[in-house]
This record gives structure tokens, C-alpha cells and sequence, in this order.
């Protein structure tokens, strides 16, 4: 049972969780991620660890509520246990000092962001960091990022705050002013896939972390799994860290919809309070 | 492993001559040999009760009474651990069922598993005196270990195995299938401190995700694990040995050695055309949310697409439990789709017999090549290939050939691909020092299982590719007795 320490609401729909797992947040590098199991009937889902403090014993998990189990997990507090966690998983990012990175997340893609720019920008990369929500009331870890960014841009679709525009009208925005070495898009898939046709234009390295179904994180299973390259690769332990360039987004954009109805029906009968 | 002189030795008891006595061999081998009773097939077949419902005991003593007690037990060198066979069959006879378990479980960590999963018609009873010399079913072996078990079970009065004193010395286990089960199992036996660690939220490994429930119930091996935790063996799950904590910050913390046996559970797809549709699974997806996540139950929120024809690719154990499993989700058509014949099929009659009598439908001598999905990129239909059988490849099987112009679409909305299993790669990137094979298996010496790192040895699945519950706990037994060698070496 891993106790939670400390939860904040981003946005209306977008929560942080700060939880103690003291052996994950040792081992713990920008890019890893956990399964969580919230109770003994719930499913195995991954997220991505956003923060971690070693001396605390404690890794922070941000989470947008988007069905039963993120909805359920969203009425846990301070004090509560969730019943499983399992982690590092995944391949760390690569860090390496590159020159100018160019940082695009989108949404609640901005969580798992924001170790990965940190952890360039400590690495000696100036980091350019643009950010795309929809509103501004979705806007998630604005100060955490400028924190860690050289520059900071941001666009929000109704030109709530800061400029109007999708995620791309602002990569094109850096692209055209600087010399970007290196591209890091996390996003939903459909943003990943246009921001990676953006990079591509311009022949600039991309990396983007992807977010497939789960089930046991550990190459068991074969859900997450997506084609990179012409080749079958399993994202829970190929990845979550891929080539954005050569990441088939649109058979990984079906895949993500396999239980699309199943999803629907479930968080219908949970939000009617069965 | 028993040695010939303690077989022997054990047979000339007095107990064992009275009962060798009091029924003439003659007599005995009169006798035909009692089948398994199974629940009625069309009901069996759309719930998740156990299919086998075990002897009786009157069944038992009966088929208990075949056994000859041979001078030279020929059964016990078709056993992958060595269990004493015509001793704990003499111990049912004499209706000694606690005493036929006790010396069942001097052998064997898990008797109440393999008594329901071995193979035995090609291990044990294979080398049945029956089978060998009189052209007869041989002794329902794997029954009466069944029957032993359960009813110690049932009794409530579960031995625990003999646990030498504490020697506080710590081995790490990594993975809680069969073969970590057993190490950990014995090597409690002989003293040592045994923490198990498991990468997921229960224990039991492949036990648990993937052999079904009406072959082999949760409940089951729940109780023979508490057994285990009564020997003072440790139990973490949620850890990932080499993730988790390296294997050097486990040996900093104090273990001495370790055992790897965290399986091969890497799925093999077959790459080609449509695999990645939605709706085609690895036999390991789907039984995973089945049997780990309750995802046929609706108070589980794991879901699973339960489709109305299925198709399962494959023709081993994992594919007839896929297929039987499809049709307990309500299947309407229910299909194992295989590339050779049913006489080069690896799973287990047994489990062949069940699956048609449930109503799977067996379709040999045909391969996908293609999946075809529709609008919604759900799969729909299969392109499929005949075949025919050329000449023997190197599993010894005829190679299967493609026939030319023999290709035909089959409407599916469900595919599982059950065509093997390869080694998890975790582990061995975590240990970039240890030999590894070119398929991705670790690379022990097969005496004691030691690897080319003299602390860490291993067994099961992550050495032998995909194989089975038996072996991989002879792996666990040899390379128990290894590491107590390397330690016991070191203390000198």
C-alpha cells in the first residue's frame, strides 16, 4: 500500500499526487514511469512520474481524469493509500548536451515534460519550451517550466492566454527564429503526430514519449504495442521514448481506441454513481 | 533427487511388502484404469468452474491399487523432480492420504499445480511399467497426486515442509512463477533466509496470468503460496529485481546470492500485414485480463474485447487455453487455427479432448499471412494460407510448406496470437555482465544453474524459452542445491 503524501488540482480535470515509494524515487530519472493499481478490482494504468524526492521517499504523478479509474483515483486524498505501484519503468531519457532543445507539450503532456526539460537544461542545453493547452484554465505547470526553460511560449486554442494558436504555430515559431538541435514533443497522439510532421519539415531530431495502453508494464503482454520504424516495438520496454519521426501515430491513434465503448459505458454507469 | 539405494530401501519396508502382499500383482494389472470425472462439456464451456473434479476416494484407492510397485520404478526417472511415486501411491493405498502428501511435498513445492498440470502421459506415466511393457493405460499418476493434495487441503491440516534452522544467510528470488516458488521453497528447507521479489501485484507468475482458473483454480495456489510464507519465506510484490533496486544494491544489502526466474514472458507476434489491429491480442494480453485482472468479471474494471468469432493462432497449451477461454466470453465460434496437423500440436491431449468437446473448432494445415480490419481498425477478417507438411525441420516436426494459390479470407473479430514466448529482456539489461544466449535466454551450466556470474544462477523459462510448470521448478530444485554448493563454498 503506498500512502498518499499530498494532492493539488492543476485544473478542473488534472490533478497531482505526491506518494511515498521510497525505492521507486531512488532509482527514479526524467522519463520513467510507474503502473498503479488504485484497489484490488481496479486495472493496472501507467503514468508517467513528473517529480521525485529522494529524501521525502516520495514520487509526484500527475493525472487528468478521463475515465473510471482516473476519476476514482481523483476523490483520493491526503491519507490515502493506493494499492499498487511498480517502478522505474521504462528507458530514462538520454540526456546529453546537445545544444538548443526545443520542448513541445501539450496538455496534461506537459507533466511528463517537465523532468525531461529539466533535466537538459541542467545537462548545459538552453531549452526552448513551448506550451499548448486549450484554455488557460487547462494550463498546466506554467512556473515549473519557465523554472526550467531558457524561453517560454505559450498558446492556448481560444487565445485565452498568452498567444492563439495550436502547439505547431508556436514550434514553427522557435523553428524559424533559433537552431534547434533537438526536438522533445509529449502530448495526446494526435499532437505528437503533427508536431512531429513540423520537425520533420526541418530534419531536426525528434524524440516524443508515448502514452499506449497498459497492462503489465513489463513487456509481458503486448498492448502498448505500436510500430516504430517498420517494426513491432513495445512501448512499456522498447520505450516510452521513440524516433517521433518514425512512429506510426496513426495505427498507434486506432489502438488507443480498443475499448473506446467499453471506456464510455464504464464511466457512464460510474458518473450515474453505480 | 532420491538415489537408488534409498528407493530401494524405501520399498522394502515392512508396510510396502504387507501391501505388495495382500493384492496379487496379476490381480492388480486386471484393473482398467479409472478416468478423471470432468463436468458436463456443454455447461463447463460458458463458466469457470474446474473441468477435472478429481478422483473420489474410493477412485483413488481403486486406481492406487494398479500401481505394482515395481522393483524398478521406472515412473520416477520420467519425473523432472524425482519424485518417489509408487511410495506416495502405496501411502493412498494404505489410506494414508496426509502421509502420501507429506512425501509428495519432500519433492515437489507445488503438488496440488502439477498434479493438475504436468504432462505426465509423456513423463511419468510415459514410463509407466503399463505403458512400457503391458500396452496398457498406465497408473493415473498425476490423478492420485492431484487426489493426495487436495485432500490435505481439504483437511486443513497442511504440512509444512521441515525447515532446517535459520542461518541467516539472504537469497533473493526474482520472479514468483514455478521456478522461483520451488528455489525459494527449498532453499528455506536447508536454512536460508529467501525473499521472493515479483514484478507484479500477486504471486504465482504464470500460474496466475496464465494458466485459467478451470484448469488450474486462483484458490489453489493462494493456499500452497501461505504455505510458504509459513516456512518464513518472504513475499514482495511490486518490485522489479534490476529496476526496483539493482542487483548490486541488493547484494550491498546484504544477499548473498540469487535466482533468476522471471520467465519468458516477452510475447512473439508474427509480423505480418494488420497485426496491430485492435482486437487482435497475445495469448498473454488476453489471458492476463482474464485471469489476473477478473476482466470476464464486472466488478473488475480491467476490460477485455470478448468477440463473437475468435480465432487463436497456435497449437500449444496457451493457445487451447486462449480458445477455451474465448468461448467462456461467450465465443459463438471458437477457432484454433494451426499450420500442421493435430498429431505435431504440442498441447496436451488432454486439453484437446476438453477444448472439442466444448465445442472449439480445430483447423489444421492453415497460416495467417494478412489481417484485414474495417473502418473502425478492428480486425474483421484473416487471410489465411494451407498448407502441407514437407519434410522435418529442426524440432523434428514436418516443416510446414505454403500451398500455392490456396489463399482465402475468414471473417474473425477476435485474433489471439498465441505462437510462443520469448525471455523478458528487464533482467538481462539490468546485467549487462551475464552471458546470455542469442535468443535472449540466460546461460547457465545445466549441473547446478550457476550463471557465467558466480552469485546469480537461474531457471525456467528465462534459460528454456517458453516450456513448462515442471521444468521450470526441476530448474528451481537443481539450482537451490547450486547455490547452497556456492555458499557453503564460501563460507569454507
Amino acid at each position: 500500500m503506498y500512502k498518499i503524501v499530498d494532492k493539488i488540482f492543476l485544473s478542473p480535470n488534472v490533478f497531482s499526487l505526491e506518494i511515498e515509494a521510497s525505492l521507486i524515487a531512488k532509482n527514479r530519472k526524467a522519463g520513467h514511469f510507474v503502473i498503479i493499481r488504485i484497489n484490488d478490482k481496479g486495472e493496472r494504468i501507467p503514468l508517467t512520474i513528473s517529480a521525485s524526492n529522494i529524501e521525502k521517499g516520495t514520487i509526484t504523478l500527475i493525472i487528468q481524469k478521463v475515465g473510471v479509474t482516473s476519476a476514482k483515483l481523483s476523490l483520493y486524498n491526503k491519507g490515502d493509500y493506493i494499492q499498487d505501484v511498480v517502478g522505474p519503468l521504462g528507458h530514462p531519457t538520454r540526456i546529453e548536451k546537445v545544444g538548443t532543445i526545443l520542448c513541445a507539450g501539450g496538455g496534461v503532456g506537459i507533466a511528463p515534460l517537465l523532468p525531461i526539460a529539466e533535466a537538459y537544461r541542467k545537462a548545459g542545453n538552453k531549452v526552448i519550451s513551448v506550451l499548448a493547452a486549450r484554455t488557460k484554465e487547462l494550463l498546466i505547470l506554467e512556473s515549473e517550466m519557465q523554472k526550467h526553460s531558457d524561453e517560454l511560449i505559450i498558446y492556448t486554442d481560444d487565445g485565452s492566454y498568452g498567444k492563439k494558436g495550436i502547439i505547431t504555430y508556436g514550434m514553427e515559431e522557435v523553428i524559424g527564429k533559433e537552431k534547434i538541435d533537438l526536438s522533445i514533443v509529449i502530448g495526446p497522439a494526435l499532437m505528437m503526430k503533427y508536431a512531429a510532421l513540423t520537425t520533420k519539415k526541418y530534419n531536426i531530431p525528434t524524440m516524443a514519449s508515448l502514452n499506449t495502453i497498459m497492462v503489465d508494464g513489463t513487456g509481458m503482454c503486448g498492448a502498448c504495442r505500436i510500430t516504430v520504424g517498420g517494426k513491432t516495438k513495445f512501448v512499456c520496454v522498447d520505450g516510452p521514448e521513440f524516433n517521433a519521426h518514425e512512429v506510426d501515430f496513426d495505427e498507434m491513434l486506432s489502438r488507443l481506441t480498443a475499448y473506446k465503448e467499453e471506456e464510455m459505458i464504464a464511466y457512464e454507469k460510474y458518473n450515474q454513481g453505480d | 533427487m532420491f538415489s537408488e539405494e534409498e528407493i530401494k530401501e524405501e520399498r522394502e519396508k515392512d508396510w510396502r511388502k504387507e501391501l505388495r502382499e495382500k493384492i496379487k500383482s496379476s490381480d492388480r494389472a486386471k484393473k482398467e484404469r479409472i478416468s478423471m470425472p470432468e463436468e458436463d462439456a456443454t455447461s463447463r464451456s460458458r463458466n469457470s468452474v474446474e473441468v477435472n473434479k478429481g478422483l473420489s476416494v474410493e477412485q483413488a484407492l481403486s486406481e492406487s491399487e494398479r500401481c505394482l510397485d515395481c522393483a524398478n520404478p521406472t515412473c520416477i526417472s520420467g519425473c523432472p523432480v524425482g519424485i518417489n511415486i509408487p511410495k506416495f501411491i502405496k501411502k493412498i493405498e494404505s489410506k494414508d492420504f496426509a502421509g502420501a502428501a507429506i512425501i509428495l511435498k519432500e519433492t515437489n513445492t507445488l503438488p496440488a499445480v502439477c498434479g493438475r498440470v504436468c504432462p505426465q502421459e509423456i513423463q511419468c506415466e510415459a514410463r509407466c511399467f503399463y505403458t512400457l511393457k503391458l500396452g496398457k493405460d498406465a497408473v493415473g499418476i498425476g490423478n492420485l497426486e492431484r487426489f493426495a493434495a487436495d485432500y490435505e487441503r481439504n483437511s486443513g491440516k497442511i504440512s509444512i515442509p521441515e525447515v532446517s534452522k535459520n542461518n541467516g544467510i539472504m537469497i533473493a528470488v526474482a520472479g514468483s512463477g514455478p521456478a522461483g516458488l520451488t528455489a525459494a521453497c527449498d532453499l528455506s528447507r536447508l536454512g536460508y533466509q529467501v525473499t521472493v521479489f515479483e514484478a507484479l501485484h500477486e504471486i504465482g507468475g504464470v500460474l496466475k496470468y496464465g494458466i485459467p482458473g478451470f484448469r488450474l483454480p486462483n484458490e489453489i495456489i493462494n493456499l500452497e503460496i501461505d504455505n510458504l510464507r509459513k516456512m518464513g519465506i518472504h513475499f514482495e510484490t511490486n518490485y522489479i529485481v534490476g529496476k526496483t533496486e539493482s542487483f548490486h544494491e541488493l547484494k550491498k544489502q546484504g544477499y548473498q546470492a540469487f535466482f533468476i526466474g522471471s520467465g519468458a514472458g516477452l510475447p512473439n507476434f508474427m509480423n505480418i500485414p494488420g497485426e496491430n489491429l485492435v482486437g487482435i491480442f497475445s495469448s498473454n494480453e488476453y489471458l492476463t485480463r482474464v485471469n489476473l485482472m477478473g476482466a470476464s468479471k464486472p466488478e473488475y474494471d480491467t476490460p477485455v474485447l470478448s468477440g463473437k468469432k475468435v480465432a487463436v493462432i497456435g497449437g500449444g497449451n496457451t493457445a487451447m487455453d486462449s480458445v477455451r477461454t474465448a468461448l467462456r466470453l461467450g465465443a459463438e465460434k471458437a477457432m484454433i487455427i494451426y499450420r500442421r496437423t493435430m498429431d505435431e500440436m504440442p498441447a496436451r491431449k488432454e486439453e484437446m479432448k476438453h477444448a472439442l468437446e466444448e465445442g472449439v473448432e480445430i483447423i489444421t494445415l492453415q497460416n495467417p499471412v494478412a489481417y484485414i480490419g474495417n473502418d473502425k481498425s478492428r480486425v474483421r477478417q484473416i487471410r489465411l494460407q494451407k498448407m502441407t507438411l514437407g519434410e522435418p525441420d529442426a524440432s523434428g516436426r514436418r516443416r510446414p510448406v505454403p500451398v500455392e494459390n490456396s489463399e482465402y479470407l475468414m471473417d474473425v473479430d477476435t485474433v489471439i496470437v498465441s505462437v510462443g514466448v520469448s525471455p523478458s529482456p528487464i533482467i538481462p539489461l539490468a546485467l549487462p555482465e551475464i552471458e546470455m544466449t542469442r535468443w535472449g535466454t540466460i546461460k547457465v551450466n545445466p549441473d547446478n544453474m550457476q550463471s557465467s556470474v558466480p552469485w546469480i544462477f537461474a531457471g525456467g523459462d528465462i534459460v528454456r524459452g517458453g516450456a513448462t510448470v515442471i521444468l521450470a521448478m526441476g530448474d528451481g530444485r537443481k539450482a537451490a542445491i547450486g547455490i547452497h554448493e556456492f555458499i557453503q563454498n564460501k563460507i569454507k
